[in-house]
């Protein structure tokens, strides 16, 4: 349900790097702890970006995995589960998110006028 | 026309995070310490803060209600005669189901921030979408009542990753549910390793005086003693 609140965010900051231009393609990089629902995004974002610089542009995502890492022994590994403990030494409260929490707008094509330059 | 790549790699959340500074730089400023107070609806947020709200010494407690309609929470908590600030998303801010920094910034000008010590923001009941919109807090804080079972934190792993004390709320209806205490500070501590937990019943008062204790720590001026 947070991918109407998300996709609000994808299209101001879309904008905001358009420069007065027409969005066609926004790229994401999401990570899988931010538990977002592709189709779900896709579906508000199309509704979301009407009236925008971005109204009628893709989105494509790259989806990135969890990936945890233990600060006391090192191990690092990827999880479909949200338990933030290690599997070899058990350690709750040193393991850190190595990846999987990105929300990035990674980058967008814009249209471009063709530039007519004097000769 | 041609098309042409522009890299940003900015996350998308950054606007509202540059808000949420510029409130947290003004709560600051005033010497008000914020409490952004998180649950889904019905776990008993105000319950836990009318139980507390005439009772923090040294600590004049100030509440930001955000509903998406309707006052009822805020009328509950100024019949205590503290200062209540209604915030409602709809119809000024679509009806969102959550309060983001933009919201909360409307709300600055008419919070009286030289008469409290303490902020607590009442967000919207919602257990996904308040946990991605800081708002300019010193601490988050989440309701989780014991009538929700317990792979919640497993299923909402946003939210009860996003805070630094749960309260588990109606422990006294423990003796008549099927809820297993036991495994949902498990799944709680899988989670989020070791968060602050207080045991609490908003209706019989067992551990208000703990949960009491930590909002005079949290509203108390930095460096004084708790």
């Amino acid at each position: 349900m947070h991918e109407l609140s998300l996709s609000g965010a994808i299209v101001n900051t879309a904008v905001k790097h358009a420069d007065g231009r027409k969005v066609k393609l926004v790229s994401m990089r999401i990570g899988a702890l931010r538990q977002v629902v592709p189709d779900s995004l896709d579906f508000y974002f199309d509704f979301v970006s009407k009236g925008t610089l971005c109204e009628g542009a893709a989105l494509e995502y790259e989806m990135i995995p969890a990936r945890l890492r233990c600060t006391d022994c090192s191990r690092e590994w990827e999880t479909d589960m949200p338990y933030f403990m290690c599997p070899d030494c058990g350690a709750a409260g040193h393991v850190e998110v190595a990846t999987g929490d990105e929300f990035e707008v990674e980058s967008i094509e814009v249209e471009e006028a063709e530039c007519i330059a004097p000769r | 026309m041609h098309r042409t790549k522009v890299k940003i790699v900015e996350e998308a959340l950054d606007a509202n995070n540059t808000i949420a500074h510029a409130n947290r730089h003004d709560f600051d400023h005033a010497g008000v310490r914020v409490v952004n107070f998180m649950s889904a609806p019905g776990a008993g947020k105000t319950s836990l803060l009318e139980r507390v709200a005439k009772d923090l010494p040294g600590v004049r407690l100030g509440v930001l209600e955000g509903d998406v309609q309707g006052s009822m929470d805020a009328d509950r908590l100024a019949s205590l005669h503290i200062p209540v600030i209604q915030l409602n998303t709809d119809p000024s801010f679509g009806g969102e189901c959550h309060l983001d920094a933009n919201m909360v910034r409307s709300a600055i000008p008419d919070l009286p921030l030289d008469e409290i010590d303490l902020l607590v923001i009442e967000n919207v009941g919602n257990l996904v979408c308040p946990a991605e919109f800081k708002v300019g807090e010193d601490a988050r804080i989440m309701v989780s009542s014991v009538t929700e079972g317990e792979e919640k934190p497993l299923k909402y792993p946003l939210m009860f990753r996003a805070c630094e004390l749960v309260l588990i709320n109606k422990i006294d209806l423990l003796p008549h549910l099927d809820f297993d205490l036991e495994k949902f500070i498990y799944n709680l501590d899988a989670v989020n390793p070791g968060v602050q937990k207080i045991l609490v019943s908003a209706k019989t008062g067992e551990g208000i005086e703990e949960w009491r204790d930590w909002l005079v720590k949290a509203g108390s001026p930095v460096g004084a003693a708790a």
